[in-house]
């Protein structure tokens, strides 16, 4: 645990005045502030930091604290036990149950420094953006598998000790947000309770690459069935298809399959379509045989 | 739409601001304020984005027009990130290993 240096955080001299504090701080704060930096995890420290440095320097008596202790926190009587945060973190589940989620369902976080020298501010006490109305919104991450995506199934998270049953409906796209309501922070002096916001990560799957609704695959098949045309089969999420090949199918050649790739959000019964790319293998470890038909072809081709 | 309603009054008082920041809010259109009875209310599905200008507003001292203003610019950003995210998606499918 580190001494932080809450006036070099916002660019201040020990002697600033409080309005010299609330102006860089706000300066600093239109720059870095998480709701005008979407998903961008180092701005959503640089605030926390922000943060933490106006909390104790636009309070007279914090900033009194800070002064006489700051570099010298360890003696501090004050000096109390940081209490870790009780909010959830890291992922439930694991490989063998076929998904993970990762987030914190809990508040924002202050530095162990801060904790020692002030105290554990677990409860909101905050004056920036705790609550103090409406309960806070969690942000967690669900990851998923492309196999899990295309069927509508059903997940239970544990969101601080409470169990919240969620259905995940087939066709989920990778980064959407599902929203639970009133599943957040509880709410404060009457106000209702905050949101959980999910965000579904879907991973790469090996054999089947998805672009909105459809799903694109990449079919080996052999000389002869190019050549002269036969059947392949091919296994996807909903099933097997058996796919003819016409003869004299060229080498990257490429099949639409209506509505035998992704399933639409929300809508029944819909499908996208399957695109296979047909890559033809050519033999290898020719017989003497082989050589030699393949010669007659050759030579057929000269005349 | 939910319907429940939380007065004006109390909401300024928990987060310590004036009534008249609400009233400009309403004035620039960015929240509705439901009246009943000569009081007035906001409903629930409003208080998320009522908390969060009050926090543009408290944070980085932004007015009610600039809030329009960013908002417009944050749900920007946001269609471009996604937009963004559904080409690099494609993207992956013709350069597999690239990320």
């Amino acid at each position: 645990m580190a001494y932080i240096d809450y006036y070099k955080v916002l660019g201040l001299n020990k002697n600033a005045t409080e309005e010299e504090i609330k102006k860089a701080y706000r300066k600093l704060a239109r720059k870095h502030h998480p709701d005008l930096n979407p998903n961008d995890k180092e701005a959503h420290i640089r605030f926390q930091q922000i943060n933490e440095a106006n909390e104790v320097l636009s309070d007279p008596e914090k900033r009194k604290k800070y002064d006489e202790y700051g570099e010298n926190w360890k003696h501090a009587e004050q000096f109390e036990q940081a209490k870790r945060q009780q909010g959830f973190q890291g992922g439930g589940g694991g490989p063998s149950g076929g998904y993970e989620y990762s987030g914190e369902f809990g508040g924002e976080h202050f530095s162990d420094f801060f904790e020692s020298l002030f105290g554990s501010r677990v409860g909101g006490q905050r004056s920036g953006s705790q609550v103090k109305f409406r309960g806070q919104d969690y942000n967690a991450e669900l990851h998923l598998s492309l196999r899990d995506a295309y069927h509508t199934h059903q997940h239970t998270l544990d969101v601080n000790g409470r169990k919240v049953r969620i259905t995940v409906p087939a066709g989920i796209a990778n980064g959407q947000v599902i929203k639970l309501k009133g599943h957040g922070g509880q709410g404060v002096n009457g106000g209702p309770n905050g949101d959980i916001y999910i965000t579904f990560v879907i991973a790469d799957d090996l054999k089947f690459k998805r672009a909105g609704n459809d799903l694109f695959s990449t079919e080996e098949i052999d000389l002869y069935t190019a050549l002269l045309g036969g059947e392949v089969t091919i296994h996807t999420f909903g099933g097997s298809i058996n796919l003819k090949v016409k003869p004299e199918t060229q080498q990257g050649a490429k099949v639409r399959l209506k509505g035998k790739g992704f399933p639409v959000y929300k809508k029944d019964g819909e499908f996208g379509d399957l695109i296979v790319t047909y890559n033809v293998k050519l033999p290898a470890n020719l017989s003497e045989k082989e050589k030699e038909l393949f010669a007659q072809l050759r030579d057929l081709n000269k005349k | 739409m939910n319907r429940e309603l939380f007065a004006v009054t109390t909401f300024c008082s928990v987060h310590n601001i004036e009534q008249s920041f609400i009233a400009s809010l309403h004035e620039e259109g960015l929240i509705s304020i439901t009246i009943e009875n000569d009081n007035e209310f906001i409903e629930e599905d409003q208080l998320h984005d009522l908390e969060l200008y009050t926090r543009w507003h408290r944070e980085m001292g932004i007015n009610p027009a600039g809030i329009d203003v960013v908002r417009h610019l944050v749900h920007k950003l946001r269609n471009a990130q996604n937009e963004l995210n559904s080409l690099k998606d494609r993207l992956r499918y013709y350069e597999p290993g690239e990320d």
